[in-house]
């Protein structure tokens, strides 16, 4: 019950501090523009001016998906280490924690309020930032991903795995430190995952296994790649997806992460949480 | 003794508030030693210090805060930072902060559903409290837009919440103009009255003359005395002025007390004030002429300063 009203605290302060009407405003701004390039990448022809061969097109259509949702994903794991990093330690700097802490409220009803409240956010952002791209794309392009669904899932995942790390660490440091830290991490796994994938190619089992080790320590990245996963064509993962050339490349993957993997990045998660909660129970405030 | 023969927990009284050696260090820092006192219920107690004498850091320990390096509390007939207990506790913080996006009577709400308060009784808990505080006229308002003393009139609407048992209050009137103050203590007043006990923290002193019962002083994180105010301050004193005082005279006044004079007024300290009217006719008999007689008592503050300065010097040996 009063993990529930935390959490609703969270969503409301986000929503009172107009963080979500600046990401709609800025989310519909580059949907927008995203579109009006999805359209000009529709009408495109070859320098003789033939047809491109719709094929093709979809292949281009699907490869500028993925950067677009790599920017969304950059931005969903930006914002939510953002408002993450100082939800804890904020309250506790301020004077915010002494007055409900000191209610019968235990903290690991903070914690899991926090992370829930924090988590609804990032489902909704990545529902409607996902659904309305899609519809766009498939209006000016005629282009549908395999896996949309999917593709929303793992972005949510990566959200929520960032989200909670910070989480952890605001529970500790403040906001500040927590934010900086997250996202050092954050993109230490991305090129760990990329140097794994090279590691691999050229059969080298130490940088393989260095990106294999990031890609358990931190999750995102290996969830990233489920995203990309979901967003390309059948075709192009299966055939030409096969050369090994394409193997390091971040923005295509020929694989999604295994079941064994995705139960590891929930154990994470659960993990992490209760860090979360140990740590924040152990400190004085 | 229980029933069966076993010794009675320490908390069997139920007081509002009991601590037996409760001891904090941060480190090498001792921020509390030793603390051993009883507050009752119902009982306005005054909790003294200078700055940096532990007062909240023993607040925080009663609360669950914080934990304690040594020693024990009970906090209405439980250890204390008892979840449950929290709920029939009523705290404003020293340095504290509300949700500034959220209105006053938001704040209010979510205190209400934190402490469990049942829903049915909110609208009336929150309007109780913004009106015992002088906040009507506020509730709508963001948090963030009150000024620091009506932030903490807030705060102490936020403690009032829930009809608490005990209620702590952490320098409730440092940022209070004297109106607000006066509205602090008539809240605390209404408090004894019906029957909750008040944890008053202050180094406001005329605040806790005026409305404590009973008060410790505390410096260097351990207890230099407590006990009833009156006890505290001493038996006071009496100051005459007279004329034609003759040795007979001095002597009579020299009996009932220590004699000293000031600004031409014999001051007479440890005087019972059920022995002034028999000191006054024993001067008057000696022949002397007596123009005033005023009681003369030691305030708390400068009980307060001797204490802190004897303990200075205690340590300065």
């Amino acid at each position: 019950m009063a993990a529930l009203t935390i959490a609703r605290l969270t969503t409301r302060e986000a929503a009172r501090r107009k963080l979500l009407l600046a990401l709609a405003i800025l989310t519909m701004i580059v949907i927008g523009l995203t579109g009006w390039g999805f359209q000009h990448l529709s009408t495109i022809t070859n320098p003789d001016g033939s047809q491109i061969p719709a094929s093709e097109l979809r292949l281009a259509v699907s490869q500028v998906l993925v950067l677009v949702e790599f920017m969304f994903s950059a931005v969903l794991a930006l914002s939510a280490v953002v408002v993450a990093s100082p939800a804890i330690s904020s309250e506790i700097e301020s004077g915010v924690a002494l007055s409900m802490l000191a209610r019968p409220v235990s903290r690991y009803q903070v914690v899991l309020g926090k992370w829930l409240g924090l988590g609804a956010l990032i489902v909704v952002y990545v529902a409607a930032t996902t659904t309305l791209e899609l519809i766009v794309v498939r209006a000016t392009t005629g282009y549908v991903p395999p896996g949309p669904v999917g593709l929303a899932l793992y972005l949510s995942a990566e959200g929520i795995v960032i989200m909670s790390l910070a989480l952890l660490i605001s529970t500790r440091l403040s906001g500040m430190t927590a934010g900086v830290i997250s996202l050092v991490l954050f993109f230490l796994a991305w090129i760990g995952g990329i140097a794994g994938a090279i590691g691999q190619v050229f059969g080298s089992i130490g940088i393989k296994n260095a990106g294999t080790i990031s890609q358990l320590l931190l999750p995102t990245d290996a969830l990233w790649r489920g995203s990309v996963y979901e967003l390309e064509p059948v075709l192009y993962r299966d055939v030409l997806g096969a050369t090994t050339e394409r193997a390091g490349n971040p923005f295509f993957v020929q694989s999604p992460p295994s079941v064994a993997y995705l139960v590891w990045a929930a154990c994470w998660v659960v993990l992490i949480v209760s860090l979360t909660v140990w740590s924040l129970h152990r400190r004085e405030v | 003794m229980t029933p069966d023969g076993t010794a009675a927990p320490p908390s069997a009284d139920g007081a509002a508030v009991r601590t037996l050696e409760l001891t904090k260090h941060y480190g090498a820092s001792v921020a509390l030693s030793g603390l051993t006192m009883v507050v009752p219920r119902g009982e306005v107690f005054g909790f003294l210090g200078p700055n940096g004498s532990g007062k909240t850091t023993a607040v925080k320990l009663l609360l669950g805060l914080s934990r304690p390096t040594g020693g024990e509390a009970w906090v209405l007939g439980r250890p204390a930072g008892d979840r449950q207990t929290r709920s029939r506790v009523g705290y404003l913080p020293e340095l504290f902060r509300y949700q500034g996006w959220l209105s006053a009577a938001e704040v209010l709400g979510l205190h209400c559903r934190l402490a469990g308060v049942a829903r049915s009784e909110w609208p009336g808990q929150i309007s109780g409290a913004l009106s015992t505080v002088g906040l009507t006229g506020h509730a709508d308002a963001k948090v963030e837009t009150f000024s620091k003393g009506m932030q903490q009139r807030l705060g102490l609407g936020v403690a009032l919440l829930g009809n608490p048992e005990l209620v702590i209050l952490d320098e409730p009137t440092s940022a209070l103009d004297p109106v607000g103050r006066a509205d602090t203590r008539t809240i605390i007043r209404h408090l004894r009255e019906r029957g909750c006990a008040v944890f008053l923290n202050s180094h406001l002193l005329g605040e806790v003359e005026q409305i404590c019962d009973r008060a410790a002083v505390v410096a260097d994180g351990h207890v230099l005395a407590i006990g009833r105010l009156d006890e505290l301050l001493g038996s006071g004193g009496v100051r005459l002025r007279l004329t034609g005082l003759t040795d007979v005279g001095r002597a009579a006044l020299a009996r009932r007390g220590t004699l000293a004079e000031h600004d031409g007024w014999f001051v007479v300290d440890g005087v019972d004030a059920g022995a002034v009217p028999e000191l006054v006719a024993d001067v008057v008999a000696s022949g002397a002429r007596v123009y005033a007689v005023e009681p003369v008592r030691q305030t708390l503050e400068e009980r307060f300063l001797s204490l802190i300065e004897a303990e200075q010097a205690r340590w300065q040996r």
